[in-house]
């Protein structure tokens, strides 16, 4: 599948686990969530309340830097989303680096306020657009945060999700069979009995995507929008 | 440095500008400094450079960018205390990882919310702050200065946070008034940060007549000059970074230094540029 059918397809299934939700916020550098997050705003006629960081528009917070942790803190911030330089079969996320947290022998960015939020927001999306297997370990060298019961995994080939303390398939992307995926990922997984295929987005979804969900993409993610105006 | 501050800080509050700005930052201060999306004095980091500073404590509020980049590739700088470092879309701070893996900088490592939480501790005049989460992190075990205890008002635990009093705030915002009153807008994390310092320097795009404390309008985003030490007039002082509602930042640029500075002959000769310019 194409790199930009692959990413809609991550939209639409990130999209479809925020509907309902008040108030979602997205951090730094992550293009795919914020689509996500507005896409499920439009298909909410929105009610769905979201916050970009680095966005004059598209944010409600008025507080400063400390507003987000704030509002995570007393239950007003219904879903977030993080990455990982790795992210393990526990769900667990290292943002920080590999080898001696003290002398990383590699040293990512930081670890953001993943934290803490990881263990007070209910609804984290975990998020990564290269699945492969130095990315998904069995553990992870630092926990930046650990995992959770219910935790989903949003790969640019599969859906995962936190049972009994471990990620277990839940969809795989169309194109995808388990062997591939067994072949991409770097701790043993059992899939679900009724996992099936992750649904694409519908037509709707997809004209919203082109529309005003590219349109409110541009302050912050100008390339990512025109590729989802090209569609 | 304690309260009222005791080293020395050359009286440069007559008639600031950049230089004497960078001039009342002593070797050794522990400096806080906005990320790149917030209000960065490049212009005031440009002299603090030229005029070799040494020994610096980086603070991000809560993370950092440019600045902390520029700063430690010069030798400027002994330690950060920080929750990330990196150049936005630019990804990692090249001379930050060079200095990392030679061992000449300390990292303190932090996540965002501790660092709001140690300096709401001190803009309250008290020693730490209660923090939710954060407890599981793999993060608590590197900083043997907080501190884990039960809560005595509810179950479970929280994390107790040292106050973070930086010696001080460097910022650059739109506004200040000829009182020192100085205009942040919706970027609050500088409110908090000058509560916290011991003194706030800044530079702006202007100064204007009004009174900014007269209007509610403009009061409501403005750091009064009773935080305020220094303020100096600096057109365009963000740059290459951006500063909301003015200008955005230079992306070419960022990337520019980004790739040139992976190599140390490559820093140097963006920074011997940067340095020429003004």
């Amino acid at each position: 599948m194409a790199e930009q059918g692959r990413r809609l397809v991550m939209i639409a299934a990130i999209a479809r686990r925020l509907a309902g939700l008040r108030h979602v916020a997205v951090g730094a550098a992550s293009p795919i969530p914020a689509a996500a997050s507005l896409l499920a705003r439009a298909l909410s006629d929105d009610s769905v309340t979201v916050s970009i960081l680095g966005s004059a528009h598209h944010s409600s917070f008025t507080d400063g830097g400390r507003e987000l942790f704030d509002c995570a803190a007393q239950g007003r911030l219904d879903a977030f989303f993080l990455s990982g330089a790795q992210i393990d079969a526990t769900g667990a996320v290292n943002l920080l680096g590999l080898g001696d947290p003290m002398a990383p022998t590699r040293r990512f960015l930081g670890n953001f306020g993943a934290p803490y939020l990881a263990s007070l927001v209910p609804n984290v999306i975990l998020c990564r657009t290269d699945h492969g297997p130095e990315t998904l370990v069995e553990k992870v060298d630092f926990v930046t945060a650990p995992g959770r019961e219910g935790r989903r995994l949003v790969t640019d080939r599969c859906v995962f999700v936190v049972e009994e303390g471990r990620f277990r398939l839940e969809t795989r992307h169309p194109g995808e069979t388990l062997e591939s995926l067994r072949a991409a990922t770097g701790f043993n997984f059992e899939a679900k009995p009724d996992a099936g295929i992750t649904e694409a987005p519908d037509n709707t979804m997809l004209s919203l995507l082109r529309g005003p969900v590219a349109q409110a993409m541009h302050e912050v993610y100008p390339a990512f929008a025109a590729e989802l105006e090209r569609g | 440095m304690s309260w009222p501050p005791s080293s020395p800080c050359p009286e440069v509050l007559s008639a600031p500008t950049p230089i004497t700005l960078a001039a009342a930052i002593p070797d050794g201060a522990s400096l806080a400094l906005a990320p790149d999306y917030s209000g960065c004095s490049l212009v005031t980091i440009r002299e603090l450079i030229r005029r070799r500073a040494r020994g610096l404590r980086l603070i991000g509020l809560p993370q950092l960018g440019l600045q902390a980049d520029l700063l430690i590739g010069a030798g400027c700088v002994a330690t950060i205390e920080t929750a990330a470092i990196c150049l936005g879309e630019a990804g990692i701070a090249p001379a930050f990882e060079r200095a990392r893996r030679a061992g000449e900088v300390q990292i303190i490592e932090s996540t965002c919310p501790a660092i709001h939480a140690g300096l709401t501790a001190a803009e309250k005049g008290i020693s730490h702050l209660p923090l939710a989460g954060v407890i599981g992190s793999d993060l608590v075990d590197l900083r043997p200065d907080w501190r884990i205890a039960d809560d005595p008002f509810a179950t479970g635990q929280l994390l107790l946070v040292p106050a973070i009093r930086p010696d001080i705030l460097l910022c650059h915002a739109a506004l200040a008034d000829n009182a020192g009153n100085l205009w942040i807008g919706v970027r609050r994390e500088l409110m908090l940060a000058a509560h916290a310092s011991r003194r706030t320097l800044a530079t702006v795009e202007e100064v204007v007549d009004h009174d900014l404390l007269a209007d509610d309008v403009w009061a409501a985003g403005t750091i009064p000059a009773l935080y305020v030490d220094g303020i100096a007039e600096a057109p365009n002082g963000a740059a290459p970074v951006g500063l909301r509602g003015r200008y955005p930042s230079d992306r070419a640029r960022l990337h520019a230094y980004a790739e040139a500075a992976r190599t140390a002959e490559g820093f140097n000769r963006f920074l011997n540029a940067w340095l020429g310019d003004g």
